[in-house]
């Protein structure tokens, strides 16, 4: 654990501006209507995610972290930024996010999420160790705020994008509490998340074919008798 | 070793379907591999008999008397899946025009499904234990919108982003469960291994797992179909085809309430209070009440049957609740025998919506006149799902009213209103659907795809009637697990 090795004060001191970053950037994600940028914030909160790996692993002297901060920066700040900026230009899907909410107010709700969050991870952050104490607080609030983005949106692939921000706020639950999951399980999360990518690739060309847009609103016909 | 014959027979059937999975023989191919994945998962059954829960490879895989138990009937109700789906699918091919590409895919994501399930249940891993059902979800997500309906497509979408932001919760209570292990087990991959937290469960901090346990609770019962999470599961079961059905009613949501209970084992320890036993109650209520309230309005066949899964796992998930031991082993006898009868039931609904055209429930008339071995299947079927005797269910849950009435009466009028209303919005129907005239168009569908429904019913009937001595003590030794 972290409290048994001398960490140098920057690295602490960089870690929490990381983490306030990671926040930032979720907040700029509820507010961001175009798409193209919704997918560039993914790419820099992946990049962010990537180096606060690297730094604890660094600290700690883990050579599995730097393992999964490399991971981190090939999948979340590379690869599926780069996919998917294809896909929405292959699939000719118009620039513009239309949400449900305004953002005004889908803002002030995520500040809402983002005490709730914090109050209830007072009593875990009491029991983590000096490092990243507060910082489970900030993860689930990116958790929260990247679930609230899911809700408020009508296209496809902004749902996705939120979902990708989700798995990036759990991400950083894991490294943040627990200095990451054991390499197995992190392993299978990614196989799954790619995965989960190629299918709805294929899904998304289905979409297409059948409905001729990406517009969420053509999939709300059933209706509960 | 054992337990590698096993994984090794269905996880090598996923690149073989991939390949052959179109060809004439890809149907037999699939029964074959689930044929011969039985065969290893009796052999295992029949070691863990004779010597008790072991684990194997540096105790990531582990067998104890309850997920043998899941496994056994995975192994039984994937047979019989496999089975049905080559009567069932002959059909879907003609009148969808599915191309021999979908074929593959269909085929090999049906089995990556089942491979996915039994993971599921052998690992010792939370961690894997989450990837699994993950992956349960995603190799399914294109089964549902195998038609390339507008229909299918919403369902699958539905259940993707659903079931998806269910697991993302349940990912943060696995991370949760492993951050309170940390101070007891240390860094490494064994914190998250069943048995190494079962041993210590009593150590873990209280606050932790409690936060943990909502988490994996609500992320986990997402899958389950627990009200208000359920959303999902009406429109993938509607969705898809009837083969998918069965095994998502049968399989997927017995695994997610297995995941569910192993976490409520580590968090009864920990808390030493009812916490956790109170929550599954409450969801477990409620589930039943509403959807047996919802049943009333179906107008869809699989719809209706869909809704039917929400009642029983809420009847389980409320027998869990309860706690004592008969309640705990009636919970488990209802699992087993709801994913039995359930899977059966929509093999016959299938085919019966094969022969008449339509899953409106209006349109569906003379089954019995159609094909006398599809309306017995179906009827029976049905019944039995209604807790009809002889089937399990009525002794499970029998079982579970009395262990009511012993621990919580005043819950008493609740669960009849809940079990009474079901029994209402199924068994009139089921007259009207079995008996009548032939509808025009109807077609003759093929009599061996009931073959596996009414083995399956035999195993239910079984369960009741003759249930063996040596299963009761199993049961109950899994029961015994739980408490």
């Amino acid at each position: 654990m972290l409290e048994n090795i001398h960490v140098a004060l920057w690295g602490v001191a960089i870690l929490k501006f990381l983490a306030a970053l990671l926040l930032l950037l979720a907040f700029a994600m509820l507010a961001q209507r175009r798409l193209l940028t919704l997918i560039n914030l993914l790419a820099w909160q992946g990049a962010v995610l990537a180096i606060g790996t690297g730094l604890i692993a660094f600290m700690t002297n883990q050579s599995e972290l730097w393992f999964s901060a490399a991971l981190t920066l090939g999948l979340k700040a590379l690869l599926i930024p780069v996919v998917l900026r294809r896909l929405l230009r292959r699939l000719k899907v118009r620039g513009d996010v239309e949400a449900i909410l305004n953002i005004p107010l889908t803002l002030l709700a995520g500040i809402v999420l983002v005490i709730f969050a914090f109050s209830l991870s007072q009593p875990l952050s009491n029991l983590s160790s000096t490092v990243t104490r507060g910082m489970v607080g900030i993860a689930l609030a990116a958790v929260l705020l990247a679930f609230l983005m899911m809700i408020t949106r009508r296209k496809a692939i902004s749902q996705v994008v939120g979902f990708l921000a989700m798995d990036n706020g759990l991400f950083f639950t894991a490294t943040s509490a627990t200095l990451g999951m054991p390499m197995i399980v992190e392993l299978g999360i990614a196989l799954d998340a790619l995965i989960g990518f190629v299918i709805l690739g294929v899904f998304f060309f289905q979409m297409r074919d059948t409905f001729d847009s990406m517009d969420l609103q053509h999939l709300e016909k059933i209706r509960e008798e | 070793m054992m337990i590698y014959l096993v994984l090794a027979c269905t996880l090598l059937g996923i690149p073989l379907l991939a390949i052959w999975g179109s060809e004439r023989w890809g149907a037999w191919l699939f029964i074959v591999i689930n044929a011969l994945t039985l065969l290893a998962i009796l052999a295992l059954s029949a070691r863990v008999l004779q010597s008790g829960s072991f684990t194997a490879g540096d105790d990531q895989f582990m067998v104890d008397d309850l997920n043998m138990l899941l496994v056994l009937v995975d192994g039984v109700v994937g047979l019989g899946a496999a089975f049905y789906s080559r009567s069932y699918m002959v059909h879907e091919i003609i009148h969808w025009s599915l191309t021999p590409g979908r074929m593959r895919l269909y085929h090999a994501m049906f089995q990556t499904f089942l491979s996915t399930m039994l993971l599921a249940l052998l690992t010792n891993n939370m961690g894997i234990l989450w990837v699994a059902l993950e992956g349960a979800t995603l190799s399914t997500v294109l089964l549902v919108s195998l038609f390339h309906t507008a229909e299918g497509l919403e369902a699958a979408w539905k259940y993707f982003i659903l079931c998806g932001v269910g697991l993302a919760m349940a990912l943060f209570g696995t991370i949760m469960l492993y951050f309170a292990a940390q101070r007891t087990l240390g860094d490494g991959a064994d914190a998250l291994l069943w048995t190494h937290l079962d041993a210590i469960r009593h150590q873990l901090q209280p606050q932790i797992m409690a936060i943990a346990f909502i988490f994996i609770l609500v992320g986990y019962g997402t899958k389950v179909g627990l009200v208000p999470l359920h959303n999902w599961l009406p429109d993938a079961h509607a969705g898809g085809p009837s083969s998918v059905s069965a095994v998502l009613s049968g399989l997927l949501l017995n695994v997610a309430l297995y995941a569910v209970l192993r976490a409520k084992v580590l968090t009864d320890g920990a808390l030493g209070t009812i916490f956790a036993g109170r929550l599954l109650m409450g969801f477990g209520l409620l589930s039943l009440l509403v959807a047996s309230f919802t049943m009333l309005r179906q107008r869809d066949v699989k719809r209706l049957f869909a809704y039917s899964s929400i009642e029983h796992m809420g009847i389980a998930t409320f027998a869990f609740g309860i706690g004592s031991p008969i309640a705990i082993f009636a919970g488990l006898l209802h699992m087993i025998g709801h994913s039995l009868t359930k899977s059966s039931v929509f093999f016959s609904v299938g085919l019966s919506v094969q022969s008449v055209g339509s899953r409106e429930i209006q349109r569906i008339h003379g089954i019995m006149k159609i094909n006398p071995f599809l309306g017995w299947a179906f009827m029976l079927g049905v019944l039995f799902i209604l807790g009809m005797p002889p089937s399990s269910l009525f002794l499970s849950e029998f079982l579970i009213i009395i262990s009511t009435l012993q621990s919580q009466p005043w819950l008493i009028p609740m669960l009849l209103l809940g079990m009474g209303v079901a029994f209402a919005a199924i068994f009139p129907r089921l007259q009207a659907m079995v008996f009548g005239s032939i509808p025009q168009n109807a077609i003759r569908t093929s009599t061996i795809g009931n073959i596996p429904a009414f083995i399956q019913l035999t195993l239910v009937v079984l369960l009741c009637v003759f249930i063996p001595l040596i299963l009761v003590q199993w049961i109950q030794h899994a029961a015994s697990l739980l408490q």
